[in-house]
């Protein structure tokens, strides 16, 4: 028998669901109440027509837990389906991050410049802040706030995952 | 038509005719409706853990929906013990749940609590209805949801307003869920594999659980069938007792912490095992990285999430159990499998050696009764009757477990999962309701039943004739049974100085006590009891110090039981080598 505890793998689920009350509070308190892991968590309608919504869970666990979170997720009576994109191929992922950075003279500069070559745009500007946008995959976010620490970075407010196949076909 | 009378007539169409409930302030309307009608009837339980676990009796005695309805704030959150016990054994239930008026929800209102918010984990699914419009349609997916696929329990929270206001009525053929379709066929290819796989086997074993029971009296038929036409041996779980008939020479008793030493030790030396409708458990499996450690396995389990949870599996097969076994047998039979005569003859065998050891041997007392000895000859009393057993959890029930035969499946009604003290009398009241004629036999304790002991006012105020054994040690006995054993002896806190005086209990809520102190009263005392018209409870003093074996301990191995001192010296590990 594999020791549970070994083997950590990171997925990335994408869960169809019925666009209801209640329904975030059943995948957040299946994951809580059965001790799985939630590394991102994003929820939004994609279909008013339908009333459907898609959540996409970043988790992390034995390849044994992960199979358990799709077949528990599976379980709950609002989901239509569930897809583990991290097996089912190539996908896209995506976050972002608005960062708010406050600082006068060369900091103020140097943050211009890094965002620059991050290609994250200012949306908010005064006299010694800007609130940056950045859009890309959690390296990358992750890269450019460390980046913005030492220049004066007070705010980060980030989306969380994002996620869908490459390819033709639907989830 | 209103709230109240959609609910009522919603029933009648889902085939409902009882009904266990608890009236309040938010829910007066539809118990005005209840007061107009005759077709529905509804027993007044003493609480609502009460209304909750007497569904669950007719529930699993009938292989029905259980309802059970009661108000809003603490009516609902006293339900919830029963709603998280039928959770754990997939018991098909539908609790309605009074709420407060959805103009007030939200306002710390009086008798309001947050019912589907508290509910979520305990139940298969919920709702709380918003509009009166959504009302029928919302029952009518409630009941498909608690009886389709694994069974479990669905709140419909039903707010003081929806019940008043109007709305239309649907009927069930109407009502098709768009998400939830269970798979009840298994795939044919794993079915075919795993024909082979049994014949190809050695030492192969059925170990089956609730899930035949659930899947219906065909499901039992079938298993057995199955059994005997491979030569296979038998064991099943607590939940599954009943699910293979005890009187069959292929069964080896029930597995587990408690299971006979027969039916672990084939388990631990077997080369396949067929899990049909069980869950690989911790009560079953002992030390998972010692469990079964030469066994493939096979597991038949309509829930997914049941399958490679805590053991991993060679061939999974999802689906319903009848189906899946039906399917099972047309291939062993099209494909003219069979297993090795001769290995199969060893296995039988090597059972047969483990059968000798007597395991569930215990010595006569003259003095006060041994529990194993009451419930042995209430076992040979109950024969040829139509009876049904309910339990409490503990000793009593794992004695249960091991001396009384079930030949049906329903036949026992037991806390498994969840083992919640106090289940064993409310859900007599169910089963008792479900089959007025039987014998409706509730194994309980001491302490197990001062845990809704006030329902044996419900059970007297119906005329519901149940019969309570209460094994009386004065004590917590299977907490004290670990702390002698773990905790070296140090009783906290487990027994009790005083007690109530059960006979007089008993009488003073209409019903009839005997108390039992002598080993030779028995027999005439279970008798009077069987022959007895009314509720009847038989307060049976035990020795305190009897404990249940054999025993696996938390993190041991099936091999590495312990005994009865008196019966056996042997403990540790046994013959941990696989049979040639």
């Amino acid at each position: 028998m594999t020791d549970p505890n070994k083997d950590l793998e990171f997925h990335t689920i994408a869960v169809l669901v019925d666009n209801e009350a209640g329904v975030l509070a059943r995948v957040a308190g299946l994951f809580s109440g059965r001790g799985y892991n939630i590394e991102s968590l994003t929820v939004a309608v994609v279909s008013r027509s339908q009333a459907l919504s898609r959540i996409t869970i970043v988790t992390s666990g034995t390849a044994m837990i992960i199979e358990q979170i799709k077949a528990q997720l599976e379980r709950l009576v609002p989901v239509h389906k569930v897809t583990d994109l991290t097996l089912a191929g190539a996908h896209v992922e995506r976050e972002l991050a608005l960062v708010k950075v406050r600082g006068t003279g060369e900091h103020r500069v140097e943050s211009l410049r890094i965002a620059d070559i991050f290609r994250a745009r200012a949306v908010d500007s005064t006299n010694d802040s800007f609130v940056f946008e950045i859009v890309g995959d959690t390296g990358k976010l992750d890269a450019f706030i460390r980046l913005m620490e030492p220049l004066g970075l007070v705010d980060v407010s980030r989306t969380g995952i994002a996620a869908i196949a490459r390819g033709a076909d639907p989830m | 038509m209103t709230g109240a009378e959609i609910v009522l007539r919603a029933l009648k169409d889902q085939g409902v005719d009882v009904i266990f409930g608890y009236p309040g302030g938010v829910t007066l309307s539809l118990y005005d409706e209840i007061y107009k009608q005759n077709h529905i009837r509804h027993y007044l339980c003493r609480h609502e853990q009460g209304c909750v676990h007497a569904a669950e009796g007719y529930a699993r005695s009938t292989g029905k929906t259980g309802v059970a309805l009661v108000t809003s704030g603490p009516g609902a959150t006293n339900t919830i013990t029963g709603l998280a016990n039928a959770m754990m054994d997939s018991t098909p239930l539908v609790c309605f749940t009074g709420q407060v008026s959805t103009s007030m929800i939200g306002n710390d209102s009086f008798q309001e609590a947050d019912t589907t918010g508290i509910t979520r984990s305990c139940t298969k699914h919920n709702y709380l209805v918003k509009k009166t419009e959504d009302l029928a349609r919302i029952i009518h997916e409630a009941f498909h949801v608690a009886g389709k696929g694994r069974p479990g329990p669905v709140v419909i929270d039903l707010p003081k307003d929806v019940i008043i206001g109007h709305g239309e009525y649907i009927g069930p053929e109407q009502v098709i869920h768009k998400t939830y379709q269970p798979k009840v066929k298994g795939d044919m290819a794993r079915i075919r594999e795993a024909v082979a796989m049994i014949a190809g086997a050695e030492r192969p074993i059925l170990y089956a659980g609730g899930g035949v029971i659930n899947s219906g009296p065909d499901a039992s038929k079938l298993l057995a069938e199955f059994a005997h036409m491979t030569g296979l041996p038998c064991t099943l779980t607590l939940m599954g007792l009943g699910a293979f008939p005890a009187s069959d020479k292929q069964f080896l008793g029930m597995l587990g912490m408690h299971g006979t030493y027969e039916a672990n030790m084939a388990m631990h030396q077997s080369d396949l095992i067929v899990c049909v409708g069980a869950r690989f458990d911790d009560r079953i499996t002992g030390r998972l990285d010692k469990f079964a450690p030469y066994a493939k396995k096979i597991h038949i389990d309509i829930d997914p999430s049941s399958i490679n949870k805590s053991v991993i599996v060679d061939i999974p097969i999802v689906g319903d159990v009848a189906h899946v076994l039906e399917d099972m047998i047309k291939v062993w039979e099209s494909t003219k499998a069979k297993i090795d005569g001769t290995a199969l003859k060893n296995w039988w065998k090597a059972i047969d050696g483990w059968r000798a050891r007597n395991c569930l041997g215990y010595k006569k007392n003259n003095d006060l009764p041994r529990p194993q000895y009451v419930l042995d000859r209430l076992n040979k009393l109950l024969k040829d009757q139509n009876a049904y057993v309910t339990t409490d959890v503990g000793q009593h029930q794992m004695w249960a477990a091991q001396y009384l035969g079930f030949d049906k499946p329903k036949r026992l009604v037991t806390s498994g999962g969840l083992g919640t003290m106090g289940f064993g009398l409310p859900a007599a009241l169910g089963v008792q309701v479900a089959h007025p004629d039987a014998q409706v036999i509730v194994i309980t304790s001491d302490a197990s039943i001062q845990m809704n002991i006030q329902e044996l006012a419900t059970a007297t105020a119906y005329g519901l004739p149940i019969k309570i054994v209460c094994l009386n040690n004065v004590a917590l006995g299977m907490v004290r049974q670990w702390q002698e054993l773990f905790f070296d002896k140090r009783y906290s806190q487990t027994l009790f100085d005083r007690q109530p005086d059960f006979v007089k209990l008993v009488e003073a809520y209409g019903g009839k006590g005997i108390r039992v102190e002598k080993a030779k009263d028995v027999d005439g005392a279970l008798q009077a009891m069987l022959d007895h018209d009314g509720l009847l409870f038989l307060d049976i003093r035990t020795e305190q110090k009897e404990n249940v074996f054999p025993m696996i301990v938390v993190g041991a191995a099936h091999n590495e039981m312990i005994f009865n001192s008196e019966e056996s010296e042997s403990t540790g590990a046994d013959e941990d080598v696989v049979l040639a």
